[in-house]
C-alpha cells in the first residue's frame, strides 16, 4: 500500500484551487466575501462594511447585498463540489483556470427568503447542493451571523451547469 | 424632472450606501413605481470569461427598485423591508450596457407590498432578468 499524501501537500493543493476558482470573480472581492475550508466543506464570509448597508437609520445590511452574498455562496460552493473530485486526482489545470478556462454555473433562478434584520456585522453562510445533474443543478443557501441556529437569510436556486467536454 | 425632483432622486439612493456604491441612480419615483439604472463597472464582473455582471449585483438593484417602488407608493409608510425576492434571469446583460430595473407595486395590504420588477440592459425589448417580491409595509402613524 502506498503511503497516504503528506497532509502539507493535501493542504497546499486545496488551498491552491480554491483560490484560483475564487479570484477568478471580480464581484466577490467587490463584495468582501472570503472562502475558509474545512475538507471539502466551504463556510463564505462577507465582512461587515459601511458600503453594505441598506437602511442606515435601523442599521441594517442591504437586501441586495444579502442575496448576492448567498447567489457567490451558492456558485462557488457548486462549482467546487463539481470539481472536487479533479482537484483530488490532481487533474485540475490551475495555471488554465487562471488563464479564464474555468466556466462557472448560470444562475438561472434563485429566490431569497429574509428572515431577520441583516445586522451591521460579519454574516456567514453555507450551500448545500441537493442535486447536481449533467445540465441542471438545485442548491439551497442558509446565511447567520452570531448563532448558526438562527439564520437570517435563506435561499434555493437553479443553475445551468458548464458543459463538459470529452 | 425638475432641478429639485432630480435632487430628491439623488438623495434617495445616497441615503443608501450599498445602492450608492453600486452607482446606481434613481430615474423615476412616483405612485408605487421605480425606475432605477446601474452603470457598467468591471468591478461587479461575475463571469471572467464573459464579463458579464454578477447576477448578485441585478439582485441588488431588484431589490433597490422594489423598495423605492414600495416607499413611494400612497398607502404604504417611510420604511420598508424585503420579505422575500425571487429572480429569474432570461438571458446574460450584455457587458458595457447600464442595466435599468423597473419596478411597480400590483398590490398592496395594509402589512404586504407585492412587487413586480423587470430589468433589461439597452436591448428594452428583451429583459436580462424578472423578478418578484413581497415586502413589509411599515404600518401608518395612528
Amino acid at each position: 500500500m502506498s503511503r497516504p499524501e503528506p497532509v502539507t501537500q493535501v493542504k497546499r493543493r486545496r488551498d491552491l484551487a480554491l483560490s484560483v476558482i475564487v479570484n477568478q470573480v471580480p464581484y466577490i472581492e467587490f463584495l468582501g466575501v472570503r472562502f475558509d475550508r474545512h475538507g471539502d466543506e466551504l463556510t463564505a464570509t462577507m465582512g461587515f462594511h459601511e458600503d453594505l448597508i441598506g437602511n442606515p437609520i435601523l442599521p441594517a445590511l442591504h437586501g441586495g447585498a444579502t442575496a448576492a452574498f448567498l447567489e457567490i455562496t451558492a456558485i462557488i460552493g457548486l462549482s467546487w463540489s463539481t470539481l472536487w473530485n479533479d482537484i483530488e486526482a490532481e487533474r485540475l489545470d490551475v495555471e488554465a483556470v487562471q488563464n479564464g478556462a474555468l466556466v462557472l454555473p448560470k444562475t438561472i433562478d434563485f429566490t431569497v427568503d429574509y428572515l431577520r434584520t441583516g445586522l451591521p456585522r460579519d454574516a456567514y453562510a453555507r450551500a448545500r447542493v441537493n442535486r447536481s445533474g449533467r445540465r441542471y443543478a438545485s442548491v439551497h443557501v442558509g446565511a447567520w451571523q452570531d448563532n448558526r441556529d438562527r439564520l437570517f437569510a435563506q435561499a434555493s436556486g437553479h443553475f445551468l451547469m458548464p458543459q463538459r467536454h470529452g | 424632472m425638475t432641478q429639485d425632483q432630480m435632487t430628491a432622486a439623488r438623495q434617495f439612493i445616497d441615503a443608501i450606501p450599498h445602492s450608492r456604491r453600486l452607482g446606481m441612480q434613481l430615474k423615476e419615483l412616483g405612485d408605487g413605481r421605480a425606475i432605477i439604472s446601474m452603470p457598467y463597472d468591471s468591478a461587479l464582473i461575475g463571469d471572467p470569461v464573459t464579463k458579464v455582471i454578477h447576477g448578485g449585483a441585478v439582485s441588488a438593484l431588484m431589490d433597490t427598485a422594489g423598495g423605492a417602488a414600495v416607499v413611494a407608493h400612497p398607502l404604504a409608510g417611510l420604511g420598508t423591508a424585503t420579505l422575500d425576492l425571487r429572480i429569474d434571469y432570461m438571458r446574460p446583460a450584455t457587458p458595457g450596457q447600464t442595466i435599468t430595473a423597473t419596478a411597480e407595486c400590483y398590490h398592496v395590504t395594509r402589512t404586504v407590498a407585492f412587487v413586480r420588477a423587470t430589468a433589461c440592459d439597452e436591448d428594452t425589448d428583451r429583459p436580462v432578468a424578472t423578478a418578484t417580491g413581497a415586502f413589509t409595509v411599515a404600518k401608518a402613524s395612528p
